[in-house]
């Protein structure tokens, strides 16, 4: 297995089908009265959390406290960071700990592989500024495929702001690698120029969703409103709004989230049965700790720790 | 306008008989294995089976290749201000390491050099530190806020060569008018950075399918391409001669191509890193070395920069060496500052990447890292009896790593650093001095 998950873009088909089968037998623990495996015990996790995060954070620290790490949260507020450390000083201070694995959110691109570099410690990608989000890019495969099974050939818009989207970039990856047909849309001031290099379609008005069999709506910021990259959130909402219009009875609706109601979603999709954003929040413990197993138990041998587990089921359940 | 503008710190008229090198130099049609002798700092003499004058020494020189000496109109010396990434010493003692003769520096410095006192001061310090003649461009607004003209005309008596605002462009086309109409007054080539900021705002790399895949905000070909046009425009209603710095983009080269064939006196530069690499190095690394500005754009563009320097659009090479400190470049992309040196490569890295790549002659590649100065007055060295030594003695069959044995410059932040090059500088005779030679390069015959 690989040392690091810095990047979908490092990730093979197999090595992501390894990953999801793997939370599969997680989401078993997950299941129990005492969800907690000594897996990782005596191994040492430190959540380097340079951005404001609930579902992120939490989801990796529960992770690691099922599997029985130690862990450390550090946030920048507060810490040394605070006082004007630079990334690297921060990196070598907590490396004298010797972590088993650094967890980095960034709001700067490349910072997890900075980090990999001045660590012995395997490194895993949190989110760095608009560039990748591997983690979410899993929880997000992983729970379309417990609800819609196959994901082979699914047709899935990504819809909103694609320029400033981690989740966007590494969603694109994931879907595409995993031979999914992937369509973002936005305003064109939302979508990066040269974005189709990455295999995906573009589109500017949400004519033709209905063809989608998965929306993924992303979150509109609203302190882009300010560089003029739409002209007003009511613009905005007019024409890339997701309601209940415009999704389908037969449509799949995902979103990272934090949601702005009423803006990229109206409240009546957000809680239809078509809605996974519930689930997507799920799945991210079983994911998380499926990567850290992947990544800090060596990935082969789970031993008797994990004898209880059940195989790795790569089959999707049906669809819902 | 002449070298004599330029300074360096006094050293002993070279006195070399260079035995059995190639001779090679483009302006003269030299091209062959003979003796050249410098007497006084000057060449004597060239020819076959020439005798060693008594106190001349001898290089024993088979098998390398003396060239013209390079000549960079885009080097930035930090001094004053942070002259813990570089000074006059060791940022001329990296252009000897790189063969150059003669460089120029940016007066984008911390005071910037908008006054004929500050222009003084920098060339009596040159005249102690420095190992080639350098010369110190002016500002072309004061304190470089595009707004208040500099005293052109007196920074010109003071020795400065030309003017530029480089590190930011000049955004008010009046602004740039007036300067070009007081250059009537003042000489002096206006050297211009060409982006439009509200086009590259917050941008940090190329923008094209890497930044869109990187999630980084992009510099767009049209923030530099678009201020050409407009610049390029003034000039040619002016009659000022302009000269553009560090072209990037194939739309660049075009708004430059137009220009000329408008008539309009303007020449261009490109950097051996625009040259050799592409956005593609970033995507790869995201290492801050391939942070600059402009920024590595794509290998569309780059083709069109070796297009532009084999036609002569581009008429020049310059390094724009930007160093940096360690600490500074050790920071995430985004926030690592732009800006890499390029001194000490740049003619191994034309040479390994052009040259023996089949894709432009060495004599092309010679003639335009040797014609940096031309556009200010500057005369390109010549590798003829009766010019002053300028010239550089080359390995272009020794690889190299770079930066495996340190640099000198004072900071490492070479675009190529790791890369092997082939193409070594062995020695390089500056001003009529011997300005550097290689530690392993033995002198063979010493008198």
């Amino acid at each position: 297995m690989r040392k690091h998950l810095l990047s979908i873009d490092d990730l093979t088909r197999d090595d992501i089908e390894r990953i999801l089968g793997r939370a599969q037998s997680f989401a078993e623990i997950s299941g129990r009265t005492i969800k907690k495996v000594p897996t990782l015990r005596g191994r040492t996790v430190i959540n380097l959390f340079y951005e404001a995060s609930t579902r992120t954070s939490s989801s990796f620290e529960l992770a690691a406290k099922r599997l029985s790490a130690d862990l450390v949260n550090v946030k920048s507020a507060g810490s040394a960071v605070d006082k004007g450390e630079s990334l690297k000083d921060t990196v070598q201070t907590l490396s004298a700990y010797d972590p088993t694995a650094i967890v980095i959110r960034s709001p700067h691109v490349g910072a997890a592989r900075l980090v990999a570099r001045w660590t012995a410690a395997s490194v895993i990608n949190a989110g760095d500024g608009k560039h990748e989000h591997p983690t979410q890019a899993l929880l997000d495969l992983y729970t379309l495929r417990r609800r819609a099974g196959a994901l082979e050939g699914l047709r899935i818009w990504i819809v909103g702001d694609v320029l400033h989207s981690r989740v966007a970039r590494s969603n694109i990856l994931a879907f595409t690698r995993m031979g999914c047909d992937v369509t973002v849309c936005g305003p064109p001031t939302l979508i990066p120029r040269g974005v189709e290099e990455l295999g995906c379609h573009v589109a500017y008005s949400l004519d033709g969703i209905e063809k989608a069999d998965v929306i993924y709506a992303l979150r509109m910021q609203n302190e882009r409103m300010t560089g003029a990259f739409v002209p007003s959130l009511r613009e905005y909402a007019a024409r890339f709004q997701i309601d209940g219009r415009r999704l389908g009875a037969g449509q799949l609706l995902m979103h990272p989230g934090p949601v702005n109601r009423g803006v990229e979603l109206a409240a009546e999709v957000i809680d239809s049965p078509q809605s996974l954003i519930v689930a997507q929040v799920e799945s991210g413990v079983v994911v998380r700790m499926a990567v850290l197993y992947e990544l800090l138990a060596g990935g082969g041998d789970p031993g008797d720790e994990m004898s209880s587990l059940p195989p790795a089921l790569v089959r999707p359940e049906s669809v819902a | 306008m002449s070298s004599a503008q330029l300074d360096r710190a006094p050293a002993p008229a070279a006195d070399l008989l260079v035995r059995g090198a190639r001779l090679f130099d483009p302006r003269t049609g030299l091209d062959g294995e003979a003796d050249l002798l410098v007497r006084g700092g000057e060449i004597a003499e060239i020819g076959d089976g020439l005798e060693r004058p008594d106190g001349c020494e001898v290089v024993e020189a088979a098998g390398l290749c003396a060239l013209p000496a390079f000549v960079d109109p885009h080097v930035h010396l930090r001094t004053p201000g942070r002259e813990d990434e570089e000074d006059i010493e060791s940022g001329t003692r990296a252009a000897a390491a790189g063969g150059f003769g003669a460089i120029l520096a940016m007066p984008n410095t911390d005071p910037v050099v908008d006054s004929a006192s500050i222009v003084r001061s920098l060339r009596q310090r040159a005249r102690e530190q420095a190992r080639v003649p350098v010369g110190f461009m002016a500002a072309i607004t004061v304190g470089q806020k595009g707004e208040g003209l500099t005293e052109m005309a007196d920074l010109a008596d003071a020795g400065a060569p030309g003017f530029t605002d480089d590190g930011l462009p000049v955004v008010s086309a009046g602004v740039l008018r007036q300067a070009l109409r007081y250059q009537r007054l003042s000489g002096g080539v206006i050297a211009l950075h060409e982006e439009d900021p509200a086009l590259s705002a917050g941008g940090v790399m190329h923008e094209g399918p890497v930044s869109a895949l990187l999630g980084m905000s992009g510099i767009p070909s049209i923030s530099e391409s678009t201020m050409i046009a407009r610049d390029a425009a003034i000039a040619r209603y002016e009659g000022g001669r302009i000269h553009v710095q560090h072209l990037s983009a194939r739309e660049s080269v075009a708004a430059v191509e137009q220009a000329k064939a408008e008539g309009v006196q303007i020449t261009a530069e490109a950097s051996p890193h625009h040259l050799c690499l592409t956005d593609e190095e970033v995507r790869r690394t995201l290492d801050t070395g391939y942070k600059m500005n402009p920024p590595l754009r794509s290998e569309d563009d780059r083709q069109a920069l070796i297009d532009g320097l084999r036609s002569g659009i581009v008429d020049c090479v310059a390094t724009d060496h930007a160093p940096h400190s360690r600490e500074e470049k050790e920071q995430p992309f985004e926030t690592a500052p732009m800006g890499v040196t390029g001194l000490e490569t740049a003619f191994a890295a034309l040479h390994t990447e052009l040259v023996l790549a089949g894709v432009l002659p060495l004599r092309l590649v010679v003639e335009r890292m040797t014609a940096g100065g031309e556009p200010f007055g500057i005369p390109a060295p010549r590798l003829e009896r009766g010019a002053a030594a300028n010239l550089c003695l080359v390995d272009l069959s020794a690889a190299w790593q770079v930066g495996d044995a340190g640099y000198e410059s004072r900071s490492a932040n070479c675009a190529f650093d790791g890369r092997t090059l082939t193409g070594r500088v062995r020695m390089t005779v500056a001003g009529g001095a011997v300005a550097y030679r290689e530690r392993s390069f033995a002198i063979q015959g010493v008198a």
